[in-house]
């Protein structure tokens, strides 16, 4: 089975981080807006495995472990920090919070 | 006694302090006793230093008396020093004499007025000042009498400050004569430089060792003291204030802006002459600005009709006299003039004081007229004054005077004829215009009567006024009638005599008969238009072309009108216009833009996240494409 | 050690009169009257002891203290006298006297608080004027900012803040420009001998290239050039002027204007000869822009003020030119001038102050005929107006006839544009007199002449004004060895 070439995974790889950075911009949503940056996390994630599996590294995949742990922990705190804004804000609207323009 | 001199300018200003610290408590009496007392006190003293001098040996009899060192830098050690001389010793003796009078006068004229004691109290300071000026022993000291007496002309013209015009008046003359003033410091500072001192006498021998006549250094420190001398003296092109300087009370014109202050230029060029001889062509504008100055002036107080400003444009033409007389190497001559203009200018200015306060603070000489009955002491004695003004043959001291002018204007190589027309000129538009005062103010229709106000105070200063405007002729007769050179003679020592040409000497005789025969056809031609009915003067001016010339000359030839529009108007209009100062507008514009860049930044400042991402995210792409494209 | 306390006095007594607010309104005006007389006896008596005794060897000082403060930076706390320094001295705790006697009446709202900054300020210039060491000089010249700040903007009139802020923000960028120089200096002084110290007198002999010295130089004279002020930078000192409380006016133009003449002829000139010579030049044209275009901006005002403040702009023009101009007489007319202008300028904004106390207006055109019901107040306004315009016999004309022969010995031309500065000053001092004294009063206002306190200041003022203008050799004697260091350098005094 031929390898799947470093141009094709990468190329994959900017997609899927394409598509979560336009969700962070486009959705309003809080619960979206994590969601699309755990897409952006794995896209890079991704990444790392491909380059990884190209130059024969094992780098690429401890890189993920590390990145799955982060995601881990942002989710974490992500969700209870959007628990906290609905309780304070009534939504999950993130424009909602803009108590900080200058 | 002659230790005594620092007192003759020391009691002026005593009697001013005494006057400005207790004014008030002094009373009418007290005031008039300080202010009239000091004066006299000072004249005395001045008088009694008269023998003691004379018997000083030699015949170039110098007292030098310094008081203090003003400051010492160096070799810059200016003095607060008098000396007397033969020069200023006429000029103390004339200051104090006329001083003495008018002061008398003015207790009489002033009297009732609010401001009695500042009066006084001014013209206290002023002589202190004028002596200080004519004693000087070094240029620096001069300038603090120059300025001193300048201020005192300001403060005395605006006496009346009520009236803005007055104010305004005063202001115009010492900010006209200032300019004056100020190119005469930066020749201070030329001749401070260059020579290394400021002391009269030793100025002038170094000059004469170390500048070449006619080269740069004097022309130029002769043109700058010329500068001083023309405003303080109101000869064109500073002429421009002393008409206006009317405004201030009669005494203060006779006093200031005719027998004193004004001739300080004169005195200035005689003092230092020595510059002016090594710089030709300095000296023949001297003698240019007297002659145009006179014809112009002559021209002007033709066509007045305020009293005194006939007599105001009579002084700027006589002064011009002495500036032909300074021009043309008649040091003598002008300081002769200078006594008896003295003399019979302080007397018409007084009588005319007279007729104003006679006529109920009229000004106007048509509407006076008749005067001749009403006021017999002051009619005669102004005829006086007049003739000595015209220059009436053999009788007057003006003529002496105005007579040697023109016989040394002739005769001497740095005069011509040109010079003698033009004040020859002069001396017709001078009978003329002379006798029209006279004429039309004591002759004709009698318009109102007289208050009756003038005591002794007022007609003894012009009694013996017009004694002087007589016998001071007399110091000085000319060979041709008995050879008494006294006056030249006694200032010789100091000023030296005229470079005349001998051929053009010989012409005297014929000159003064010229010069009595104009003197007499002016007053003739001034009877036929002023005597009578006055119909040839009225079809006269009928006439579009002499209504246009009267105005213009009415309007002292268009110089105010002049100088208004050249100076006046920039500078006021930038002043005004640029009082928020531009140079702040440059500040400002710094605070504005950094506002504008605070309120530009703290625009993006949205408060929302997703904001902030794509902030990032082009931040990002900005900073890659730059990466790989470079 | 009286040079401490000359510094100490104000400072105590500020604190004093602070303190003593609790007390009674009028403690604390007492007590700094008391401090800034006892201020100038102990300057009255420096001057005597200098006067009595044989002048001191060239690079020495009439007095001395030198102590240790920050050893480890080579910054020690080293004041000393000479007659400079002295003259500057005696102004001061003068004018200090007339600030706090001129704000007698005018300010009731926290006393204390008042007189704390006023003394602050005034110790801060002394120690301005004492300072042999860098650091410490600009510790105070620091130190008698920010009173002054506070002086302005809360004793201040109707625009006070924006007046205080604009002050500040001058002074203090101005200020820090010198401070990066005072550093430079120190550390190229510290490589080329190894000796790292901010001592003015080791580091006189500092050797600079040219381009160094062009660039430190600069940095001084910016500082200098915002007090002083010279043209380009003189936009603070009219709002300054005229927000800040008639004390603070006072302080401001008689005393915190002299601070920047001070440091030209202290450090501009014997730090910097070389640099200092080839500025000249410019210094020279930019004080003659600023005699003209001062008083033309002063000829235009219509408030007594803004008028008053825009003569300090021209009459400081003069102490540019004559210090850049560097002859002795220049330099004799330069000190003589920041003397006479801080006596005439002062009595000036004290007589601008009693008539606003009274009127409660400045404005030139709601004022008028006011002669014959204040003549005391017209009369004083008249001389003064006359000193500030040079009239001789005062002191103004001697240190403006100085400058002006020195400066012509070197630029002619120079010398004579600002003499046009007469003329000028002629225009804007007799508008003065005339709109605020002359013609017909408005109304039949009714307003206090000058009291008993009143006179006795602008008395005192015009017999020192006199005084130097008849008589000023004990000024020039004071500060001859000075000027001889300066054109001839310290070598030269020595012979």
């Amino acid at each position: 089975m031929g390898a799947v070439p470093l141009a094709h995974g990468l190329v994959v790889a900017a997609l899927l981080f394409g598509l979560g950075l336009l969700g962070v911009l486009v959705r309003r949503n809080l619960i979206f807006i994590l969601l699309s940056i755990e897409v952006m996390l794995n896209a890079a994630g991704l990444a790392f495995v491909i380059a990884g599996a190209r130059w024969g590294q094992a780098d690429g995949q401890v890189m993920f472990l590390f990145i799955l742990a982060t995601a881990a922990a942002e989710v974490a705190v992500g969700l209870a920090l959007a628990l906290q804004f609905y309780r304070r804000l009534g939504s999950l609207d993130a424009d909602a919070a803009a108590a900080l323009r200058g | 006694m002659l230790y005594w001199l620092w007192l003759v300018p020391a009691v002026p200003f005593a009697g001013f302090l005494i006057l400005v610290l207790a004014g008030r408590r002094l009373g009418r009496a007290g005031t008039a006793v300080v202010g009239v007392g000091s004066i006299a006190v000072a004249t005395a003293i001045a008088f009694a230093i008269v023998p003691p001098f004379l018997a000083l040996p030699g015949p170039d009899r110098v007292f030098t008396q310094t008081l203090w060192t003003w400051m010492r830098i160096g070799d810059f050690t200016p003095t607060v020093g008098l000396r007397l001389d033969a020069l200023s010793l006429v000029m103390m003796l004339v200051v104090t004499g006329v001083s003495v009078l008018i002061h008398l006068y003015s207790s009489a004229f002033m009297d009732g007025d609010e401001g009695y004691a500042r009066f006084f109290s001014y013209m206290n300071l002023f002589v202190g000042s004028m002596l200080v000026l004519v004693l000087a022993d070094n240029l620096l000291l001069l300038y603090l009498g120059w300025e001193g007496v300048g201020l005192c002309s300001y403060l005395l013209i605006g006496f009346w400050y009520r009236d803005p015009v007055n104010a305004n008046a005063g202001r115009k003359a010492f900010i006209v004569t200032r300019v004056g003033d100020t190119a005469l410091a930066i020749g201070l500072f030329l001749i401070a430089t260059h020579l290394g001192t400021l002391d009269i006498q030793l100025l002038m021998a170094r000059a004469a060792a170390a500048w070449a006549p006619g080269s740069a250094l004097p022309i130029a420190a002769a043109a700058l003291l010329l500068g001083g001398a023309v405003g303080k003296s109101a000869q064109l092109p500073l002429q421009t204030w002393l008409p206006d300087a009317m405004a201030g009370p009669t005494p203060v014109s006779a006093l200031i802006h005719a027998a004193t202050m004004v001739t300080a230029g004169v005195y200035l060029i005689a003092r230092t002459h020595v510059l002016f001889a090594l710089a030709p062509p300095v000296q023949f504008a001297v003698a240019v600005v007297g002659a145009a100055t006179l014809l112009l002036a002559g021209c002007s107080a033709l066509t007045q009709r305020d009293i005194k400003r006939v007599l105001a444009y009579s002084t700027i033409s006589q002064i011009g006299y002495m500036f032909l007389a300074l021009g043309v190497g008649a040091w003598s001559a002008a300081i002769f003039h200078f006594m008896t203009h003295a003399f019979f200018k302080a007397l018409l200015f007084l009588g005319a004081g007279v007729v104003i306060i006679e006529m109920h603070e009229e000004h106007d000489m048509f509407e006076m007229g008749g005067l001749r009955r009403d006021l017999p002491v002051t009619f005669w004695t102004f005829l006086i004054g007049s003739a000595s003004l015209a220059a009436v043959p053999l009788v007057t001291a003006g003529f002496y005077s105005k007579d040697l002018i023109l016989f040394d204007t002739w005769s001497s190589a740095a005069g011509g004829p040109w010079l003698w027309l033009a004040g020859l000129v002069g001396a017709l538009l001078t009978s003329l215009y002379t006798f029209r005062m006279v004429f039309v103010t004591f002759f004709g229709e009698r318009h109102r009567a007289p208050a009756g106000r003038a005591g002794w105070r007022m007609t003894l200063p012009l009694v013996v006024l017009a004694v002087l405007a007589i016998v001071a002729g007399f110091v000085e007769l000319p060979p041709t009638l008995g050879d008494k050179p006294y006056f030249t003679g006694f200032l010789l020592p100091v000023l030296p005599a005229v470079a005349a040409i001998p051929a053009r000497a010989l012409d005297l005789g014929r000159l003064q008969i010229a010069a009595g025969l104009v003197s007499l056809a002016g007053i003739y031609v001034s009877w036929l238009l002023y005597g009578g009915r006055r119909a040839t003067v009225t079809a006269l001016m009928r006439h579009p072309s002499a209504l246009v010339t009267r105005r213009f000359w009415f309007a002292g030839w268009g110089f105010d009108w002049l100088y208004d529009h050249v100076f006046v108007r920039p500078v006021v209009w930038f002043a005004f216009a640029d009082r928020h100062d531009v140079v702040d507008r440059i500040y400002d514009g710094l605070a504005w833009s950094s506002r504008a860049g605070w309120r530009a930044l703290s625009a993006t400042e949205t408060g929302r996240i997703r904001a902030y991402a794509a902030g990032v995210t082009i931040g990002a792409i900005i900073i890659t494409t730059i990466v790989i494209w470079t | 050690m009286i040079l401490a306390w000359l510094i100490l006095v104000p400072a105590i007594a500020g604190v004093l009169a602070w303190a003593a607010e609790r007390w009674s309104r009028a403690w604390p005006r007492w007590v700094a009257l008391a401090g800034t007389i006892v201020d100038l006896v102990l300057a009255v008596r420096l001057w005597i002891a200098a006067w009595s005794a044989a002048a001191p060897p060239p690079g020495h000082w009439l007095v001395e203290l030198n102590l240790p403060w920050i050893d480890a930076l080579g910054i020690r706390f080293h004041l000393g006298l000479d007659g400079l320094s002295l003259l500057l001295v005696l102004l001061t705790a003068f004018l200090g006297i007339m600030a706090v006697a001129c704000s007698w009446t005018e300010i009731q709202d926290r006393i204390g608080l008042f007189h704390l900054h006023l003394m602050w300020v005034l110790a801060g210039i002394i120690g301005v004027f004492l300072s042999l060491d860098l650091f410490l000089f600009y510790f105070f010249w620091e130190m008698m900012l920010v009173p002054m700040y506070f002086l302005i903007g809360m004793w201040g009139h109707e625009r006070r803040i924006y007046a205080a802020v604009k002050f500040f923000i001058f002074t203090q960028i101005s200020g820090l420009l010198m401070l990066v120089a005072i550093v430079a200096l120190s550390v190229v002084h510290g490589r080329a001998t190894g000796v790292y110290t901010f001592d003015y007198v080791q580091l006189l002999g500092t050797p600079l290239s040219p381009t160094t010295g062009w660039w430190l130089m600069l940095g001084f004279f910016g500082a200098f050039a915002v007090k002083l002020p010279v043209v380009p930078v003189h936009t603070w000192l009219p709002d300054a002027h005229t927000e800040a409380p008639t004390a603070g006016s006072v302080v401001l133009a008689s005393l915190l204007l002299k601070t920047g003449a001070y440091g030209l002829l202290r450090f501009v000139l014997p730090l910097f000869r070389d640099a200092a010579a080839s500025f000249a030049p410019v210094a020279i044209g930019l004080g003659v822009v600023g005699v003209l275009y001062g008083s033309v901006l002063a000829f235009g005002q219509t408030d007594l003020k803004r008028l008053v403040a825009y003569t300090s702009v021209s009459h400081m023009g003069f102490v540019l030119i004559g210090v850049f101009a560097g002859t002795a007489l220049a330099l004799q007319g330069a000190i003589l001038q920041i003397l006479c202008h801080g006596l005439s300028t002062g009595a000036l904004f004290i007589l601008v102050g009693a008539l606003q106390e009274r009127t409660h207006t400045r404005d030139i055109n709601e004022l008028g005929g006011l002669w014959p019901i204040v003549p005391r107040m017209g009369g004083m306004t008249m001389f003064f107006a006359l000193g500030a315009m040079g009239l001789p016999g005062l002191g103004n004309f001697v240190a403006e006839f100085l400058v002006l022969i020195g400066t012509y010995q070197v630029s002619p031309t120079a010398a004579a544009l600002a003499s046009i500065g007469l003329i000028i000053s002629t225009l804007y001092a007799l508008w003065m007199i005339q709109a605020a004294f002359q013609g017909r009063s408005r109304e039949t206002i009714r307003i206090r002449d000058l009291g008993a306190r009143e006179m006795a200041m602008t008395a005192a003022l015009v017999v020192a004004l006199v005084w130097l203008g008849v008589y000023p050799q004990p000024v020039i004697d004071a500060a001859v060895p000075v000027v001889a260091t300066l054109t001839t350098g310290p070598q030269g005094a020595a012979r």
